[in-house]
């Protein structure tokens, strides 16, 4: 059994994507041992009314997840009244969390708005996720170069938001696993694989932060699943650190942020 | 437009000189694995074609000990290993002939699970082709590999080149098309199409695929000596599709980029695309077997295709 924290349905922009379609990732998620998927919405990047991306996030996952899909809203806190879009989030399509994307949405973690956000979120017990990076800086389009997020910001937000998870998202191109040690201790703060890279590389992570806050996480489908599934083989883990990296710390997560 | 699979799939067969026959070929949407283990990975026969001794700690022989260590754990049979114990983006000739030397110590400490190309600078092509001469011709390294120190357009690649042609050894040139902007040293895909057709007899891997790899993969296709590395980037999906739909899987090389990407990112590429197992087989090793089959034999080491 697999937790995959890290999957998006939609369109990427610029890519015919396999497994674009809900149908087909809940197949190839099943047959690859995923029992679980949390699923933003690449819709979410570009579109505006990210009230409607929800609802189809939303109702994607039930008709096509059989339980298998959790969604996962999104918000921009740039926009006027993102406040009704989280709270439609948790009352009408109970999703247990956010996904942000402040690179493409065009803001840094030290907004105001971004302070109000968490505090949202702590009210209604709500797990954030934070895109740091989608896609290598080196193959982005030349029109829309995205850059990777500062997370200096989330220091003070973990702090006076303590109750607040954060999963950080293709964060480990980015942030180097020193810089990862030191980062948590500010708080409930959480990685995924789908970015990290290196011979060894989970093994070689966990010399560094608690096997705890490590989760599974794809990025399918714009990255092949079977990148994630084999760094547990290439690295040698124990038993303990596969079941928690494979699904107990996101079962975890998550029993403990189901909204009231 | 309708994509003709069977058309892809007879050109990479034909490619290789009728050696498979197409009625055994799988379709490529035949049920193939899903989840792997170390046993149905060796079966592939996965040779690696993109290795370097930089960014763990160590001797030589100690790096490659424990890079190959992991290597193992997905079941790769070999990695073909290139450059020092550090990147040198413009090295002097003693600074290559360093390097060279370390790797072929390496070597030595890996025994029949690596092979090595040798690192040149064609800014400085005499003592380049000295060096070819020692460690290829006369040494144990079967192939070329060339970074960033000059583009591929540059006047010292062509006569590199040429000799490797002449010692049937491939030529790994790097190459990337970067939004962020190239290295003034660094090659992009076109340039070696250009450096490919100024020298027809050469083998020659466009290494990366170009980074990003829809532009990479255009603009090598029309150049037959020309060879997609897969290695060192996201694992993208499409990318091998789309590399076996334009070039035909005989000319797609697996490769990692270790230490600095995991083996696992690398190898998805090719096992998470839909393409038949046999264009898989051949990706992950059955093409460069082939294409080091000459060198291979001229130092008397044996290969079962």
């Amino acid at each position: 059994m697999i937790v995959d924290v890290n999957v998006h349905l939609g369109r990427w922009p610029f890519r015919y994507l396999r497994h674009d379609d809900p149908a087909r990732m809940a197949k190839k998620l099943r047959s690859s041992g995923v029992g679980q998927a949390w699923a933003g919405n690449f819709d979410a990047l570009l579109h505006v009314d990210l009230d409607a991306v929800n609802h189809n996030t939303a109702l994607w996952c039930r008709r096509w997840g059989g339980g298998l899909l959790v969604p996962l809203g999104s918000v921009n806190p740039r926009l006027p009244d993102w406040q009704t879009t989280l709270l439609r989030c948790v009352q009408r399509h109970k999703m247990p969390g956010l996904r942000l994307y402040p690179g493409y949405h065009g803001y840094q973690l030290d907004d105001p708005a971004v302070g109000e956000l968490f505090r949202l979120a702590q009210q209604h017990r709500l797990l954030l996720q934070v895109a740091v990076r989608l896609e290598d800086p080196r193959t982005q389009h030349p029109l829309l170069q995205v850059p990777d997020v500062n997370l200096a910001p989330l220091q003070g937000l973990l702090k006076a938001f303590p109750r607040v998870p954060v999963v950080l998202l293709g964060a480990l191109r980015s942030v180097s696993t020193r810089e990862l040690e030191a980062m948590m201790d500010w708080g409930p703060l959480y990685v995924e694989i789908s970015m990290l890279e290196g011979t060894a590389g989970v093994q070689r992570l966990l010399q560094r932060v608690p096997r705890q806050r490590v989760l599974f996480g794809s990025h399918m489908p714009l990255f092949v699943l079977e990148s994630a599934l084999l760094k547990l083989m290439e690295s040698e883990l124990s038993q303990e650190e596969q079941e928690a990296i494979r699904h107990r710390n996101a079962q975890v997560l998550l029993s403990g942020k189901k909204p009231s | 437009m309708p994509l003709d699979r069977r058309a892809f799939i007879r050109g990479s067969a034909l490619t290789l000189g009728g050696a498979l026959s197409l009625r055994r070929l799988p379709r490529a949407g035949a049920a193939q694995p899903t989840i792997w283990d170390r046993r149905s990975l060796q079966r592939l026969r996965i040779w690696d074609l993109h290795g370097h001794l930089t960014g763990v700690g160590g001797t030589a022989a100690e790096r490659i000990r424990w890079i190959l260590r992991y290597a193992r754990r997905l079941g790769i049979e070999r990695v073909v290993f290139f450059m020092g114990l550090r990147f040198r983006r413009n090295p002097a000739p003693r600074e290559f002939r360093r390097d060279n030397d370390d790797l072929m110590r390496a070597l030595e400490a890996a025994g029949e699970h690596a092979l090595g190309f040798v690192y040149l600078n064609p800014n400085y092509p005499e003592e380049s082709l000295q060096e070819l001469d020692r460690c290829v011709r006369n040494g144990p390294l079967v192939g070329v590999k060339l970074w960033v120190a000059a583009r591929a357009t540059a006047a010292g690649v062509l006569a590199i080149v040429r000799r490797a042609a002449e010692l049937r050894v491939p030529v790994y040139q790097h190459t990337w098309y970067k939004t962020t902007g190239n290295l003034p040293g660094e090659s992009t895909p076109e340039d070696a199409a250009r450096l490919a057709a100024a020298c027809p007899g050469a083998k020659i891997i466009a290494g990366h695929t170009g980074g990003q790899w829809e532009l990479g993969i255009r603009a090598i296709r029309r150049r037959g000596n020309l060879w997609a590395g897969l290695g060192g980037s996201d694992p993208t999906a499409g990318m091998v599709e789309m590399a076996v739909r334009e070039l035909g899987a005989a000319r797609v090389l697996y490769g990692s980029d270790c230490p600095g990407r995991s083996f696992a990112s690398q190898l998805a590429k090719v096992l998470g695309a839909e393409i038949a197992p046999v264009e898989k087989r051949l990706i992950l090793g059955a093409n460069l077997r082939r294409l080091l089959t000459a060198a291979l034999a001229a130092k008397g080491i044996p290969v079962q295709p």
